[in-house]
C-alpha cells in the first residue's frame, strides 16, 4: 500500500487535521488500514515499527552477549578454573565480542532509536526509503540468527576473536561451519548497516521540515548524519574484506595466506580501517542522545551547539586516519602519523565533555533516571577517553597492547555507551509507548550499573599493567592476578543485576502504566510536539521552526532571552498566527 | 546557508584526500593508501552529486531558509509505502543465499527464487503505486 | 589587569601546570600501577608512562571536580519552577578549551616521539637471538652458536640473554600471529607469518622474567609461556661456551625441535631448555 503524504500546514495541535491523504482508500487515519498481527510486523515499513523491532532485537542480543560475559567472568574467578574448556572459552569471548559489537551496540545506536527518532526530529513523515529500511531490519535479524546458529553446528561457533586476525581464520586453522557462519552474519549485518546509513543521510538531506536548516537540527540528528556518512565510508571495506576471507577459505585464493604470496597483515589493515571508524559509528549516536538529554534536565539550551557540530565533524574526519593505532605492535606501521592523529581525536572529544558540563553549569538540574544515566555516561566515558590517550602513544601501547588494560579501556567506553543507551531508553520510552518507566527501579538500575561498571573496569586496568594478556582462559603461572579478577567478576555480576532490574522495570511499567502525555520532560525537539506514541505518519501539525529548540520556543514564548544570542529569540506570537 | 550538505561531504572527501597524500608519501604502505583514496571518492561523489542536484532543483527549498514558515512547505511530500511484504521476502532470500555459502550450494536455488520474486514484486508494487 | 591579559596569564599558568609534570617525570613520582622496566628503553617508557599519568590525573581530576561541583551546586531546588539564564555560547571559553587540549596533545606527542625513537632504535647488536613463535610454543636460536631452546605450552622454554648488551631479537612466526610479550621489559611485539620483526633489548638488571603470548593464536593461547633469563655477561659467555661444546645434546635437541611445530602439544621437546635455564 502506498500513502501520498502531505505536509502538515498548521502549528496548533488542536486544529490540525489528519495529514495523511490516503491514496485509493477513504479512511481518515493512516494507522487504521493495512494488515494486523504478525502480518503487520512482517510487512510494516513504518520507521517507528522498524525502530522498535531493531531496539528490541538489539536488547535481546545484549542479554545474550551479557550472558556470555558472565560465564567468562565466572571462569576467570580462579586461575585454573575448569568451568569451560579452552575451546569453549575461545568461542565464548569471540561470540561475546561479536554479539555485543555487531549485533547490539551498533544496531541499537544507528538503527534502533535513530530509526525511530530521526524522521520525528526533522519533521518528516517517514524515512526516505521505507522499504529499504524494512530490508535493513530483516538483514540484521537474519544476520543475528546466522551468528547465533554457530552454536548449533558441529565444531561450534567461531573461536578466533571478534577481530578474526588472519591467518587464524584460514580453512586450516578454523575449519567448520562456525567460522563461515560468522563471515555470513557479518556480511548480512554489514549490508544492513550500509542501507541504514543511506537512509539516514537521505532522510536528513531531503525530508526536513520548512525552516529546519541544518544548523537547527537537534544534535542527535546531526550525529546520526555523521554516523551515516561514516557507515558509508567504513562498512564497504569490511564487507570487501569478508568476501576476500571467504574466497581464501573456499576458493583457494591466498590473499591473507603467506603460502600463496598473500599478506596476513592486510586483514588487519582492512579490519581496522573499518574498525576504528566503527568505534565512532557506535559512539556518536550515544553522544547525540546524551546531548539531547542533558539540556532538557538542566532547563537550558545546549552550551556550544556549533562547537558540538564541528567537534562531531572533526571526529569523523580524523577517524579515518587512526586505524593503525590498533597495530602499533605489528612493527609494520607508521607510528608518528597514527599517534598524532589518535591523540588529536582527544581534542573534539574533550570539547564535547566540556560542552556537556557547560550545559549543566548555571542550570537547574533534575536528576531523573535518564539524566543520571547521561551523567554516568560522561563520567565513565571520561575514564575510557583518558586511558585511550595512553594507547595513542606507541611506547605505552607496546606494553599495554593486548592486555587487560586495553580490555578495561574499551569496556569503560562501551559500558559508557550502554549507560547512554539506557539514558536514551528512559528518555524516549514515554514517547515510544506513551507510558513512563518507573523512576524508582530506574535509579536502582543506574546505581548497580554505574558501580558495577567501575568495579568491573578499574581492577582491569591494574591487572593489565601487571601483565595479564587478554583472552586467557586460565592463568596458572600468575596466581597473583586472582584477586583483581575476582573484583572484576563482582562488577560483571552487578552489571548483570542491573540488566535484570531493567527487565523488572519494563514489566512493572506495563503492569501499572503511568500515562506519559506528549511532552513529559518539557523537552525541545520536534518529536515532543506530536502525540505519544506518534500517529502513522508522525505529525498532524508542526510548530514554527526558528531555533534549534522549536518545541521549547513554542511552549515558553516568554522564556528568558538566550545568552550571547546569535539566534533569533523564540518565535513571536505574530509568527505563530501567521503560520 | 545553502548547499551545506554538499560542503560537509566535500570537506570530508578533501580531508581524506590530504590524509591519503601524506600517508602515501610518508608511510609507503599500499593498503591504507588505497582505502584512503577510496574514502576521498566516497566523499567527493555524493558531495558533487548533491551540489549538482541542488543547483538543478533551483536551490530555494523551504528547509534551507531561516525564515520559512510551516505553510511554505504545504503540498505533497512524496508517496510513501505504508506496508510491503517484499523487503521481508528479499531479506529471507539474502539469508538463504548466505546459508548456501555455508551449508551447500543447493540452498542457492530457493535463495535466488526468493530474491527474484522480491525484485519483481517490489518493482510491480512501485509501478502500480498501490496495494499488491 | 585587563580581562584579555588576565586570560592570557591564566592560560600560561594552566600550561605551566600541565607541562611541569612532564619535565619532572622520573623524579619521585608514583608508578601509577606500571612496572619500572628492567631495560634501558623500558625505563624510558616507564618515565613516559609517569608523565602521561600525571597529565591524566590533572586533566581528569580537574574535569571530575568540575562535574561534581556542577552536580552539587546546580541541583534544582524543590518547587522552583523558574527558568535559569539560557546561556548558549561563550566563544572565548570555547576557544580556550579547544586550544589548551591541542597544546597538551602536542606536548604529549613530542614526549612520545622522543621515547619512541629510543624504543624502536636498532643499534649494532652485541648479541643476536632468533625467536620463532609457533602454535603453541617458542623456539630460540643464536646465530653463530649451537644453543637451541624450544618448548611448548606448559613446558615453558627459557630464552637466555646477556645483560648490559644490545641484544637484537629477530622475531618470526611459523603459523599464525603471536605476541612476544615480557611485561617487565615494558614491551611487546607481534610475531607474524611472512614478516620479520627486529628490535633490541638492553637489559640492565639480570634475573628471570616471565613472558607469554599476548595475541590470540588458537586453542592453547593461554598456556603459551616462556621465560627470559638475563645473565651477567661473563655468566652468559660461559653458558654459551658450554652450549657450543655440548654438540651431541644440541643436535638431538635440534632434531626434536625441528618437528616441534608439527607435533601435538604436551609432548616434551625441551631437552635443551632444561639445561639452558640451569
Amino acid at each position: 500500500m502506498t500513502d501520498l503524504i502531505e505536509r502538515p500546514t498548521t502549528s496548533t495541535p488542536d486544529e490540525g487535521g489528519p495529514s495523511s491523504v490516503d491514496h485509493g482508500h477513504h479512511d481518515d487515519h493512516g494507522e487504521h488500514h493495512g494488515p494486523s498481527g504478525i502480518l503487520k510486523w512482517l510487512t510494516s515499513t513504518d520507521h517507528k515499527v522498524i525502530g522498535i523491532n531493531y531496539t528490541v532485537t538489539s536488547i535481546v542480543m545484549m542479554v545474550i552477549g551479557g550472558a556470555f560475559a558472565e560465564v567468562i567472568r565466572a571462569q576467570l574467578v580462579s586461575p585454573t578454573s575448569t568451568l569451560v574448556t579452552l575451546q569453549q572459552y575461545n568461542q565464548l569471548f569471540t561470540m561475546h565480542g561479536s554479539v555485543m559489537i555487531y549485533l547490539f551496540v551498533g544496531p541499537f545506536a544507528f538503527a534502533g532509536l535513530a530509526n525511530y527518532l530521526v524522521p520525528l526530529q526533522v519533521g518528516a513523515p517517514d524515512m526516505a526509503f521505507p522499504r529499504l529500511n524494512a530490508l535493513s531490519y530483516w538483514l540484521y535479524l537474519t544476520g543475528s540468527l546466522t551468528m547465533i546458529l554457530g552454536f548449533f553446528v558441529s565444531g561450534g561457533p567461531a573461536a578466533f576473536g571478534w577481530v578474526g586476525y588472519a591467518p587464524l581464520t584460514s580453512a586450516i586453522n578454523a575449519p567448520g561451519a562456525g567460522a563461515d557462519l560468522w563471515i555470513g552474519a557479518l556480511m548480512l549485518t554489514g549490508f544492513s548497516a550500509i542501507f541504514s546509513g543511506v537512509n539516514l543521510i537521505a532522510t536528513i538531506f531531503y525530508l526536513r521540515a520548512p525552516g529546519m536548516t541544518l544548523f537547527r537540527m537537534p544534535i542527535f540528528t546531526w550525529n546520526m548524519l555523521v554516523t551515516g556518512i561514516l557507515i558509508l565510508l567504513a562498512f564497504p571495506v569490511l564487507t570487501a574484506g569478508l568476501i576476500m576471507l571467504y574466497c581464501d577459505r573456499h576458493f583457494g585464493t591466498h590473499i591473507f595466506e603467506v603460502q600463496g604470496g598473500g599478506v596476513p597483515l592486510l586483514w588487519q589493515h582492512i579490519f581496522w580501517f573499518w574498525g576504528h571508524p566503527e568505534v565512532y559509528i557506535l559512539a556518536l549516536p550515544f553522544f547525540g542522545m546524551v546531548t539531547e538529554i542533558i539540556p532538557v534536565f538542566s532547563k537550558k539550551p545546549l552550551f556550544g551547539y556549533k562547537g558540538m557540530v564541528f567537534a562531531t565533524l572533526t571526529i569523523a574526519a580524523l577517524s579515518l586516519g587512526v586505524w593503525a593505532h590498533h597495530m602499533f605492535t605489528t612493527g609494520a606501521v607508521l607510528l608518528p602519523f597514527f599517534s598524532i592523529m589518535s591523540l588529536l581525536i582527544a581534542v573534539p572529544t574533550g570539547i564535547k565533555i566540556f560542552n556537556w558540563i557547560g550545559t549543566m553549569w548555571g542550570g537547574k538540574l533534575h536528576f531523573s533516571t535518564a539524566m543520571l544515566m547521561a551523567i554516568g555516561f560522561v563520567a565513565t566515558f571520561l575514564i575510557g577517553g583518558i586511558t585511550g590517550i595512553y594507547l595513542a602513544s606507541p611506547p605505552l601501547d607496546f606494553f599495554t597492547h593486548d592486555t587487560y588494560f586495553v580490555i578495561a579501556h574499551f569496556h569503560s567506553v562501551v559500558m559508557a555507551l550502554t549507560m547512554g543507551a539506557f539514558a536514551g531508553i528512559y528518555f524516549w520510552f514515554p514517547k515510544i509507548t506513551g507510558k513512563m518507566l518507573h523512576e524508582g527501579w530506574g535509579k536502582w538500575q543506574f546505581w548497580t550499573l554505574f558501580i558495577g561498571t567501575q568495579v568491573f573496569t578499574l581492577p582491569g586496568y591494574l591487572v593489565g599493567l601487571h601483565g595479564m594478556p587478554r583472552r586467557m582462559a586460565v592463568y596458572p603461572n600468575n596466581p597473583s592476578w586472582q584477586t583483581l579478577n575476582q573484583w572484576e567478576s563482582v562488577g560483571a555480576l552487578l552489571i548483570g543485576i542491573s540488566t535484570l532490574l531493567f527487565v523488572v522495570n519494563v514489566v512493572a511499567s506495563y503492569r501499572k502504566p503511568i500515562v506519559a502525555g506528549d511532552n513529559p520532560w518539557d523537552a525541545s525537539a520536534l518529536e515532543w510536539f506530536t502525540s505519544s506514541p506518534p500517529p502513522h505518519h508522525n505529525f498532524t501539525s508542526l510548530p514554527p521552526i526558528r531555533s534549534e529548540r522549536p518545541v521549547w520556543d513554542y511552549n515558553h514564548p516568554d522564556a528568558p532571552a538566550l545568552g550571547h544570542g546569535h539566534h533569533e529569540p523564540a518565535a513571536t506570537a505574530a509568527e505563530k498566527v501567521e503560520a | 546557508m545553502m548547499k551545506q550538505e554538499s560542503v560537509i561531504l566535500l570537506f570530508l572527501g578533501i580531508f581524506f584526500g590530504l590524509m591519503a597524500g601524506v600517508y602515501w608519501f610518508w608511510g609507503h604502505e599500499d593498503g591504507g593508501g588505497v582505502m584512503l583514496v577510496g574514502a576521498l571518492f566516497l566523499g567527493l561523489l555524493p558531495g558533487l552529486y548533491y551540489f549538482w542536484w541542488y543547483r538543478r532543483s533551483g536551490g530555494n527549498r523551504p528547509e534551507d531558509r531561516d525564515d520559512a514558515t510551516i505553510a511554505d512547505g504545504a503540498g505533497v511530500v512524496d508517496s510513501f509505502p505504508s506496508t510491503s511484504i517484499w523487503p521481508f521476502v528479499l531479506g529471507m532470500g539474502c539469508f538463504t543465499m548466505v546459508l548456501a555459502l555455508v551449508f551447500g550450494t543447493w540452498l542457492a536455488v530457493p535463495g535466488v527464487a526468493l530474491i527474484l520474486s522480491a525484485l519483481i514484486g517490489a518493482t510491480a508494487e512501485s509501478r502500480r503505486g498501490g496495494t499488491v | 589587569m585587563k580581562p584579555a591579559q588576565q586570560r592570557r596569564s591564566r592560560r600560561r599558568a594552566i600550561l605551566l601546570a600541565l607541562s611541569a609534570p612532564l619535565i619532572l617525570a622520573g623524579c619521585q613520582l608514583p608508578s601509577f600501577g606500571a612496572y619500572g622496566g628492567v631495560s634501558k628503553a623500558g625505563t624510558d617508557t616507564f618515565k613516559l608512562w609517569q608523565g602521561f599519568s600525571v597529565a591524566a590525573v590533572i586533566i581528569g581530576g580537574f574535569t571530575f571536580l568540575l562535574m561534581i561541583y556542577v552536580i552539587v551546586r546546580y541541583r534544582a531546588k524543590k518547587k522552583d519552577t523558574s527558568l535559569p539564564k539560557q546561556t548558549q555560547y561563550n566563544i572565548p571559553l570555547e576557544i580556550l578549551y579547544t586550544i589548551v587540549p591541542i597544546l597538551v596533545v602536542i606536548g604529549l606527542f613530542a614526549a612520545t616521539v622522543v621515547v619512541e625513537n629510543k624504543v624502536v632504535a636498532n643499534p649494532t647488536p652485541q648479541a643476536t637471538i632468533n625467536v620463532t613463535a609457533f602454535q603453541w610454543g617458542w623456539k630460540f636460536t643464536y646465530p653463530g652458536h649451537k644453543a637451541y631452546i624450544v618448548g611448548q605450552t606448559t613446558q615453558t622454554p627459557t630464552m637466555v640473554m646477556p645483560a648490559d648488551q644490545d641484544v637484537r631479537i629477530n622475531l618470526r612466526s611459523a603459523d599464525v600471529v603471536h605476541g612476544f610479550y615480557v611485561p617487565r621489559f615494558n614491551f611487546s611485539r607481534y610475531a607474524q607469518p611472512g614478516l620479520l620483526n627486529v628490535f633490541t633489548f638492553n637489559i640492565t638488571k639480570p634475573g628471570l622474567y616471565k613472558g607469554q603470548c599476548a595475541q590470540l593464536c588458537g586453542l592453547y593461547h593461554s598456556l603459551m609461556y616462556f621465560n627470559v633469563r638475563v645473565l651477567p655477561t661473563d655468566e652468559y659467555d660461559a653458558w654459551m661456551a658450554k652450549q657450543d661444546a655440548n654438540t651431541s645434546i644440541v643436535n638431538a635437541a635440534a632434531q626434536s625441535g625441528a618437528v616441534a611445530a608439527q607435533i601435538s602439544p604436551r609432548v616434551p621437546t625441551n631437552r635443551a631448555q632444561s639445561q639452558g635455564a640451569n
